[in-house]
């Protein structure tokens, strides 16, 4: 038959591919107990923070680069999750089972409101629109005092989770991960299901995709609901690892920080936002401790990736590991 | 095929479009038959494509209405239209060009889905729909692009695109297929093949093509429309249509009138 072994050009989907994301989860899940065993107990936390930014990175890179929608608001869903949590947990409910699900429902559901409104604009406008939004939502929040204001609003302790506890760095570690890796695992089920398929589409000829008769609308708003909700989840995690939900994590600058990770990890590769979060906070870590003008190395970074790897880090040694590889 | 006897599938009254201070659709009145071609002819600038848009949904007209199967789709969004039998080609080749073939129609075939959840389904893996496969499959033979179906629609040679696009539209199952110049662009080779895939499809379904091929319209359509200047001058078969001293003066030149 004709269709047979066809598949899309992005998320590209192999026995393979599998294997390698599975010795890569086994690898990320082995870290605390090696970074322990070295007494370097302290990564464990700095690792746990990379995961967390991968995830809210990675749901930024759906919208973005799977949907094609130039979002500059991410920070909005990313801090309401935060906020979600540690207001529930000011109110006695702790249980993560309820307070995470809650915090994802938020954003996804503030999702649905500013990208109802902000579809009705392309390209330059949707951006300028979705970033006054995160604003609005930034200066809300730093304008009410009984939620902290410009200090944030601390969480007594980390969420309970069953049996589990929280507070140990590595539980919070492999939570992460289980979190980031279940995200990719949706994700990646998604771009291969019809609603993907109609993204691809709308990313590669929207007025076409109107006139085979698909509300293109309506898929944006779903894909962008999607990516919020999965950022909501990650500033759940966040404010659970700083034990705050700080106003900072609603600045426009977060969003250009989340934007940036995809650029540098690849726009519209399933594992994009993982890489470029990675790449960035290793920089960050690295060089923070020899100099104060990190961001001087990032901004050079950025040009090699603009001019040397344009579809980013994970695209780029996605080649180095399939030169002569596969098929 | 006898227009006559059928209903009126499409009924455009007095629709006009402008831009600007441009008039270019003045109160354009038009009936197109379930079952006929219908050619819609014009020198360039005549407004035909301007229609077109406005039938198709891409523009919406500022005057006027558009009824199609007895339903007024004047203010509908071009999904919507779509959904209720309308599809159109355009003139400069519109397809997902770094899709291959297969998939090129099996999007087109998946909006037609209305099973649970239409395309809102997060979970299965599309590749392995067979119902969806097998028919774009189909389509692609039905236009004579068998056998092209992994290749990627950006390096199929221009004619081949042309015919995937009329395979995308197609896949929509229309009741009325709108033709924006199919064979724009074609040597002749390939638009003779176009023009036998047409004289085929107007066999299946309504169409209300636009095509600058004298020899092409005169060939293929029941009745032919004229259009000069944003306003239809006169709608007749195709002989009355070459005898008509106001076409030939304005369209076909009245130098050897």
């Amino acid at each position: 038959m004709a269709g047979e072994g066809m598949k899309s050009a992005l998320y590209r989907q192999s026995a393979r591919r599998r294997g390698l994301a599975f010795a890569a989860l086994l690898a990320l899940a082995a870290l605390p107990p090696l970074l322990q065993a070295l007494g370097q107990d302290f990564y464990v936390s700095v690792a746990a923070r990379m995961l967390i930014f991968a995830l809210a990175a990675t749901s930024l890179n759906f919208i973005v680069g799977f949907g094609g929608l130039v979002a500059f608001g991410h920070a909005a869903f990313f801090g309401a999750g935060a906020y979600a949590v540690a207001i529930l947990a000011e109110r006695g409910v702790t249980s993560a089972f309820v307070a995470w699900p809650a915090a994802a429902a938020l954003a996804g559901g503030l999702a649905l409101l500013i990208g109802a409104i902000s579809l009705r604009t392309r390209g330059v406008y949707f951006i300028m629109i979705t970033l006054a939004f995160a604003q609005m939502i930034y200066y809300l929040f730093i304008s009410l005092k009984a939620w902290g204001g410009d200090d944030g609003l601390p969480l007594m302790a980390r969420s309970t989770f069953g049996p589990f506890d929280l507070g140990n760095d590595a539980t919070f570690y492999w939570v992460a991960l289980a979190c980031l890796a279940a995200a990719l695992f949706l994700l990646d089920r998604i771009a291969h299901a019809r609603f993907g398929r109609v993204l691809q589409g709308i990313r590669e000829n929207e007025s076409r995709m109107a006139a085979l008769g698909y509300p293109v609308a309506a898929y944006q708003l779903a894909c962008f609901v999607i990516g919020g909700t999965l950022a909501g989840l990650a500033g759940a995690l966040i404010a659970n690892h700083s034990l705050l939900a700080s106003p900072n994590l609603l600045h426009w600058t977060q969003s250009g920080t989340l934007l940036v990770m995809v650029i540098v990890g690849g726009v519209g590769t399933l594992y994009g936002g993982f890489a470029g979060a990675l790449t960035l906070l290793l920089l960050e870590e690295l060089l923070t401790g020899v100099t104060v003008h990190w961001h001087a190395a990032l901004g050079l970074l950025l040009l090699v990736v603009v001019f040397r790897a344009p579809r980013g880090v994970a695209a780029w040694l996605h080649g180095l590991f399939s030169r002569g590889g596969t098929k | 095929m006898n227009g006559e006897k059928s209903a009126d599938l499409l009924e455009v009254a007095g629709v006009s479009r402008h831009f600007g201070g441009v008039h270019a659709l003045s109160e354009v009145s038009l009936a197109v038959a379930e079952g006929e071609v219908h050619a819609l002819i014009g020198p360039n600038g005549a407004g035909k494509t301007t229609l077109i848009h406005q039938l198709s949904g891409a523009q919406t007209p500022d005057a006027g209405t558009i009824r199609f199967a007895g339903e007024d789709v004047t203010r509908l969004p071009m999904h919507a239209r779509v959904a209720r039998g309308i599809a159109r080609s355009w003139q400069v080749t519109n397809v997902f060009g770094r899709l291959t073939a297969l998939d090129n129609v099996a999007l087109a075939v998946q909006g037609r889905q209305r099973d649970w959840g239409g395309s809102f389904r997060f979970w299965a893996p599309v590749d392995k729909e067979r119902a969806i496969v097998d028919e774009a499959a189909a389509w692609l033979a039905e236009v004579g692009l068998a056998g092209r179906e992994s290749t990627v629609a950006g390096s199929l040679a221009h004619g081949e695109q042309r015919q995937l696009e009329l395979a995308l539209a197609l896949a929509t199952k229309p009741r009325l297929l709108l033709l924006d110049e199919p064979m724009a662009g074609m040597g002749p080779e390939e638009s003779e093949r176009v023009v036998e895939l047409i004289e085929h499809l107007g066999r299946k379904v309504t169409l209300l093509l636009v095509e600058h091929d004298m020899d092409a319209v005169f060939r293929l359509a029941d009745r032919i429309s004229v259009l000069v200047g944003g306003r239809l001058i006169c709608t007749d078969l195709p002989d009355a249509v070459r005898a008509h001293p106001e076409v030939r003066k304005a369209y076909l030149g009245d130098a050897d009138a």
